[in-house]
């Protein structure tokens, strides 16, 4: 089935893996996502970018019970925050879990894809989650 | 030294109104201040709302011929209306205007409410959904302070109790704690009765210069967001340690303070943003009525409840209301107003003289507002 990623310019699909794309700042030394041409904290303009790590630790989450606006994907859907170590950023995401009792604060989550939708044509539009590492 | 007087205020109740538009209910309101004021005539209108379209003031100023002057729509997400209040007093204190009208209007869509704030693939992504980010803002609150779930019900069950008491208000029953977590799960930890429902309704209120006035605007301060916190209104894909970052709502509420030259200890009432429970003691600390962590010891108290020190959302809140974000503000306002004017029946806090108002939403924009007589 082809597939593409939902929003390229944050979330780059590979062969069987996928990467978020941010940025950073020597000025500010701070990361930033998605990647923008001037840091988000600062106003800084020498932006570089980066590849975000896969891995980080569970933050915030629930579990979205109905469908919002403009949502098409399946229901219920996890949503929350992981927290990188290294660049000490806070990502918002999709969180693989159905049940908000499933998981706990600070659990080792891992990127991977999600599929929220098709096109008329029948692509996958694929999207970032995370899951927890041993799920 | 000029001064800001309320001297008229006008309310379309908050609910929902099949086959009354928008206009109309601002006609209602505008002209229910106006008439309170004495029918003055007024050299400016300022006009909050976020989802009525282009020139929706025009629209209900021309509905009873009161046009020609300028008049101003204010688009600040939950706090249009206080938006609009700021940009009023601020133009009375300059000396451009002797008597402004100031209202807000909406008729939302019914369910979450969807904004063009959002770039569609969020919004298919699911990463648009404001209720989830409040669910985790509320998770974080009761990580963080030892809240509990059955606290959050406590703030609804405080605040629709005050709602049965105001004719005005959308819901007008008495929940319980066992009847709230009973209602389905939203995005836990938020239920359904502890999320406000947006609605429709209209506000206004008349302001002047004055030297002696009755009931005085004192302070009306809108601020924005600073950059960095993932669940600040502003709701961004990513954030920093946020610890040392002010919220809207402290910076707003400072300067708010500040500028009427009072402490948050000397207020009598206070009617703040309960989008959702989690919001309520959150804006407690975030205004300064408590310190940081102090909410359980509140609560079981009835510090912040009718018959305390300091009863917060006396009126019912968003939480018995609804939310109309454009009018939303200003409801508070005309509610504060009540109170003070001593007419405000069985939810009337027993002398009251001095009362803040506060917003906080998408944008992020926050608002205070202090108001005495």
């Amino acid at each position: 089935m082809p597939r593409r990623s939902i929003e390229p310019n944050a979330f780059e699909l590979r062969d069987s893996t996928c990467a978020l794309h941010g940025g950073y700042s020597p000025t500010s030394q701070k990361f930033h996502f998605p990647r923008q041409p001037v840091c988000p904290y600062t106003g800084v303009d020498d932006v570089v970018p980066v590849e975000l790590s896969a891995n980080g630790a569970l933050w915030g989450w629930t579990v979205v019970t109905s469908a919002p606006p403009g949502y098409v994907g399946p229901v219920p859907f996890g949503f929350g925050v992981v927290e990188l170590a290294q660049e000490q950023l806070r990502i918002v995401s999709r969180i693989q879990i159905d049940d908000p009792g499933a998981v706990q604060f600070g659990d080792p989550m891992e990127l991977c894809a999600d599929v929220v939708g098709h096109d008329d044509d029948g692509t996958d539009v694929v999207t970032w989650a995370f899951r927890r590492v041993d799920s | 030294m000029t001064r800001v007087e309320i001297t008229g205020i006008g309310l379309h109740p908050f609910g929902r109104f099949d086959g009354v538009s928008v206009t109309d209910m601002g006609v209602i309101a505008v002209r229910q201040a106006l008439a309170d004021a004495g029918n003055p005539t007024f050299q400016a209108a300022f006009c909050g709302t976020a989802y009525s379209g282009v020139a929706a003031g025009h629209k209900v100023l021309g509905a009873i011929a009161r046009t020609g002057m300028p008049i101003v729509n204010i688009e600040a997400g939950c706090a249009s209306g206080a938006a609009a209040l700021a940009l009023a007093a601020g133009a009375i204190r300059a000396g451009q205007y002797d008597t402004v009208l100031v209202f807000g209007i909406e008729k939302m869509p019914r369910g979450i409410i969807r904004s063009s704030f959002f770039e569609p693939w969020r919004e298919q992504a699911g990463l648009a959904a404001t209720p989830s980010y409040f669910a985790l803002r509320a998770q974080r609150l009761l990580r963080e302070s030892g809240l509990t779930k059955n606290d959050l019900a406590q703030v609804c069950v405080k605040n629709r109790a005050h709602g049965a008491l105001n004719p005005d208000a959308m819901f007008r029953s008495p929940v319980t704690v066992e009847s709230v977590l009973a209602s389905r799960i939203v995005c836990d930890p938020l239920h359904l009765w502890m999320l406000c429902s947006p609605n429709e309704g209209a506000a206004a209120v008349v302001l002047r210069s004055a030297t002696a006035p009755r009931i005085t605007l004192r302070s009306a301060v809108l601020r924005s967001h600073l950059p960095g916190s993932v669940l600040g209104e502003a709701t961004p894909l990513a954030g920093i340690d946020d610890t040392d970052i002010t919220p809207p709502s402290t910076l707003a509420a400072t300067d708010a303070y500040a500028q009427a030259g009072v402490g948050p200890q000397e207020l009598d009432l206070v009617e703040c943003q309960d989008t959702d429970a989690a919001r309520e003691l959150l804006a407690w600390e975030e205004l300064g009525l408590c310190a940081k962590g102090a909410q359980p010891g509140r609560l079981r108290d009835g510090v912040h409840a009718l018959g305390g020190p300091c009863p917060v959302n006396v009126s019912g809140g968003l939480l018995s209301k609804g939310e109309p974000l454009g009018a939303s503000a200003l409801g508070q306002v005309v509610e504060i107003v009540r109170q003070l004017r001593g007419d405000a029946g069985a939810r009337q806090v027993p002398g009251a003289r001095l009362g803040l108002a506060h917003t906080v939403g998408r944008g992020a924009n926050a608002s205070a507002v202090i108001i005495s007589r």
